[in-house]
């Protein structure tokens, strides 16, 4: 009977092309504009490290006080000062931890014809690689002892090794980094979690990917000012070691806390840590920490843009209107047919058949508008990168899971905004079909 | 004249098709309005002036590789006084920042050394003499810096100066009155007073978000050459050899000292470069909405098309009874347009609290400003007559229908 239907629905579509065109251009355009936003909200929204987002935390101190704090929703400061990110290094709490800023750093290759370059470049400590899953492709991350140490070693980027090494195994080779020399400890295979949930604070969370890491003790040694946002609520005063040493916050920090019960011994030890630096006279105010996870912390930070939202909301309406639309249409196709649901009821249809009949209908016309909206949401996500930034806009993609999520939405939608029209031309009368006729 | 008692009935018996299509109407005008709100939002943003003399511009973001921020002082001064020679430069500086670069210095400003809170948020533009004239910056009250006032000074160790420029918005929110010109103020945590030398018309702070946006227009200009490892450097070429300039000056400065970097991608551009790329998310968020608000009316006139010739067909036999009776092919006409009216004016009334209702949750949600009733006007208009255009056509098909159809039996 399917084969029937279907074929009978067709002939029915075919009867009026104009209202048929319609219908699935309406559809189309509702399902791709959906959809072309959904791809954008969807690359953002992802979550970058789905094994360990629930065991990597930002902890959040307050150093500035209720005035400054009151002026961003009573949130503490984004990101620590040094002499809290130190304290919390040295007290080692956590299964492993690390402070991380990014740090201005080219490349002079050793060949002369060659021109200096910048790469994105983090100053962390040794813990971030295994806390972060860091892929590597030769060597690894430097050691505990050589953050103590200060060491002059770096782990450098597959892209950076390609283009430095020519892709062969530089691990223990040196690099030239601001004009220092630094030894390879590790390269980093292919590695861009995005959004870049480390540092949205310094980045829009979708940044080229860091091709070089070096420790974060160095980079102090070297008086290395942050790349990235440095934010004081009083002068610092002249000079590297007053400007360390004041309450300017611009260093990042995570920790990893395996289970629950990790977190909130964490946390009490940070509520310890304040009431320690009232005691000393640093915080004047009652304790205002946060320790948030990956997932809430992008959500803090605001990670999705407010524009892919904002879009997806809007397309969303569309797709309802156009589903509206939708129901009139076919309201309208079907209930033209009266006088023929009349004859086949009189010949013995059931209401059963009738509603499957029309659904099977639907469902053609929703599979159309489908392959439309198909189409159109391979324009709509080329057209992206004219809304959004190359990098989210490299994210937006027609894949497979998208292309059956289209078609799924059309077919869906269309059924479903034909059940009314179905139940309405299932209700008509046989008798008073064939005598108005 | 209108028969509405008719229509009405009429109606009655098509509840479903009335209900949808005030539906359609009623959803489209709440999503058009905010779309056109969030359209005109975006283009005022974009049209909101830097200041700047923004043609003939040249921006080089250059980076020191290798060189501790004291020592860059001498490089940073032979780089602008190499530039300046340059065949095809009008004036050049070292700057930190400039209109719409993404990132600068921010601080507040007391107006009395004892002020625990600061009287007005600013941001910092710090370069020499030539800082003004590079930027195309218009003087409207008192003096440039002279020479003598310029100093080198570390990034990490600004001092206070003895005078500053100010733009003319900061001077207002400092005194209303309008007497800046010649006062003293407090940059920062300074106890030390900076005089003010002189008001600029306008310049616009490095950022585009909308936290800085209640300051937009607060500049205080430093007579200071920042010793510091990545500086800016401005160019205004002469007429017509801003492409020249492009390709020269970089050439010239890797000669000069090759331990430098300027980025990949954005390195090297003229200001108008960079203002499309910072207003690319706003002008693309205004096409999109636009897209979709053409789109949006399409559909909505084609559904009202599709609706309304179907009912017309379902009432060919009445009209013919009714042209029989003697009604005009006007009256037909009018009809049709009337019913489409009533049905419009319901759905207008509930889209327009839908607009209003949808916006107050996108407040609340996102930092958007409250939608203008005359958006909601607009709507509501533009909507009415797109519901008569649509209906236009089906209505003059019934106004063709010969009153013999009332005597055929189909």
């Amino acid at each position: 009977m399917f084969a029937y239907y279907l074929q009978l629905g067709l002939r029915s579509l075919r009867k009026n092309p104009l209202l048929t065109v319609l219908m699935v251009m309406a559809i189309g355009c509702g399902v791709a504009a959906s959809m072309t936003t959904y791809s954008v909200f969807r690359a953002t929204s992802n979550n970058p490290i789905p094994n360990k987002s629930s065991q990597l935390y930002v902890p959040q101190i307050d150093n500035w006080g209720p005035e400054e704090a009151a002026e961003n929703k009573g949130e503490p400061p984004s990101s620590l000062s040094y002499t809290d990110a130190i304290n919390l290094m040295r007290d080692k709490r956590a299964k492993r931890q690390t402070a991380l800023y990014p740090v201005a750093l080219s490349i002079v290759p050793d060949d002369m014809n060659m021109l200096p370059f910048r790469e994105n470049s983090y100053a962390v400590y040794a813990d971030a690689f295994p806390m972060f899953d860091v892929p590597f492709l030769f060597g690894g991350g430097w050691t505990a002892s050589e953050d103590n140490a200060h060491a002059a070693v770096a782990v450098i980027g597959r892209e950076l090794n390609d283009k430095l090494f020519h892709g062969a195994n530089s691990v223990g080779r040196e690099i030239n980094l601001n004009g220092r020399t630094y030894r390879i400890t590790g390269v980093m295979d292919t590695w861009n979690p995005e959004p870049m949930f480390y540092d949205p604070v310094n980045t829009n969370a979708f940044a080229d990917p860091t091709e070089v890491f070096i420790p974060y003790t160095r980079a102090i040694e070297l008086e290395m000012p942050t790349f990235g946002n440095n934010n004081c609520n009083k002068d610092p005063g002249n000079g590297w070691d007053s400007w360390v040493h004041s309450e300017c916050v611009w260093t990042g920090f995570w920790v990893e806390l395996p289970t629950k019960a990790d977190a909130d011994a964490y946390r009490r030890y940070l509520d310890g840590y304040v009431a320690e630096q009232q005691r000393s006279g640093r915080f004047k105010w009652p304790k205002n920490n946060r320790l948030r996870n990956v997932t809430e912390w992008l959500d803090f930070q605001k990670v999705v843009p407010q524009e892919a939202k904002v879009s997806l909301l809007v397309s969303m309406g569309f797709l309802l209107i156009c589903l509206v639309n939708t129901v009139g249409l076919l309201l309208a196709k079907f209930m033209r047919r009266a006088p023929e649901i009349g004859v086949r009821r009189a010949l013995g249809a059931s209401r059963k058949e009738i509603y499957t009949q029309f659904l099977i209908e639907a469902g053609a016309v929703g599979l159309a508008g489908g392959v439309v909206g198909l189409l159109l949401t391979g324009v709509g996500v080329i057209g992206v990168s004219l809304v959004f930034d190359p990098q989210i806009a490299r994210l937006a993609e027609l894949d497979t899971s998208l292309v059956a999520l289209t078609l799924l939405v059309a077919v869906l939608a269309t059924v479903l905004a034909a059940f009314y029209p179905t139940w309405r031309a299932a209700q008509v009368q046989p008798a008073w079909q064939l005598k108005s006729n | 004249m209108l028969h509405i008692k008719p229509i009405l009935v009429a109606l009655k018996r098509h509840k479903a098709g009335t209900i949808l299509i005030a539906m359609q109407i009623a959803l489209t005008l709440a999503i058009v309005c905010n779309a056109l709100f969030i359209i005109d939002q975006r283009l005022d943003r974009i049209a909101r002036p830097t200041g700047l003399d923004e043609s003939n511009l040249v921006i080089i973001r250059n980076r020191w590789v290798g060189v501790t921020d004291e020592a860059t002082g001498p490089l940073i001064h032979g780089d602008v006084q190499a530039l300046r020679q340059l065949p095809g430069v009008q004036d050049a500086i070292s700057i930190n920042s400039y209109p719409l670069a993404g990132g600068g210095w921010s601080t507040g400003v007391r107006v009395n050394v004892d002020d625990k809170k600061s009287k007005a948020h600013t941001t910092l533009y710090f370069s020499d003499e030539h800082m003004l004239p590079t930027m195309g910056a218009r003087l409207i009250a008192g003096r440039n810096f002279t020479p003598d006032e310029v100093t080198d000074a570390k990034a990490n160790a600004v001092d206070t100066p003895a005078v500053i420029i100010i733009t003319k918005a900061l001077a207002h929110d400092l005194f209303p009155d309008g007497s800046a010109l010649g006062k003293s103020v407090y940059v920062s945590d300074t106890k030390k007073p900076s005089t003010i030398v002189g008001i600029v018309e306008r310049m616009q702070v490095p950022w585009n978000s909308s936290w800085a946006d209640a300051w937009a227009e607060n500049a205080v200009f430093q007579p200071y050459v920042l010793m510091y490892s990545g500086n800016v450097l401005l160019i205004r070429t002469k007429p017509g050899q801003q492409d020249a300039v492009m390709k020269s000056a970089p050439e010239m400065l890797f000669k000069l000292n090759r331990m430098r970097v300027f980025p990949k991608e954005n390195g090297v551009r003229t200001f108008a470069n960079q203002r499309e790329s910072i207003y690319k998310r706003d002008r693309g968020m205004a096409i999109l909405m636009g897209v979709v608000c053409l789109v949006l009316l399409g559909i909505t006139a084609a559904g009202i098309v599709g609706l309304t010739s179907f009912w017309v067909g379902q009432r060919r036999k009445q009209i013919g009874v009714r042209r029989a009776l003697g009604a005009t092919k006007r009256d037909i006409l009018s009809y049709f347009l009337t019913e489409n009216l009533l049905i419009g004016t319901v759905g207008v009334l509930i889209g327009a609290l839908m607009a209003i209702g949808m916006n107050l949750w996108l407040v609340t949600q996102f930092e958007m400003a409250r939608l203008s009733l005359a958006y909601v006007a607009i709507g509501v208009v533009a909507l009415l007559l797109l519901g008569q255009g649509a209906v236009l056509a089906p209505a003059m098909r019934a106004s063709r229908v010969q009153p013999v159809e009332a005597t055929r039996s189909v």
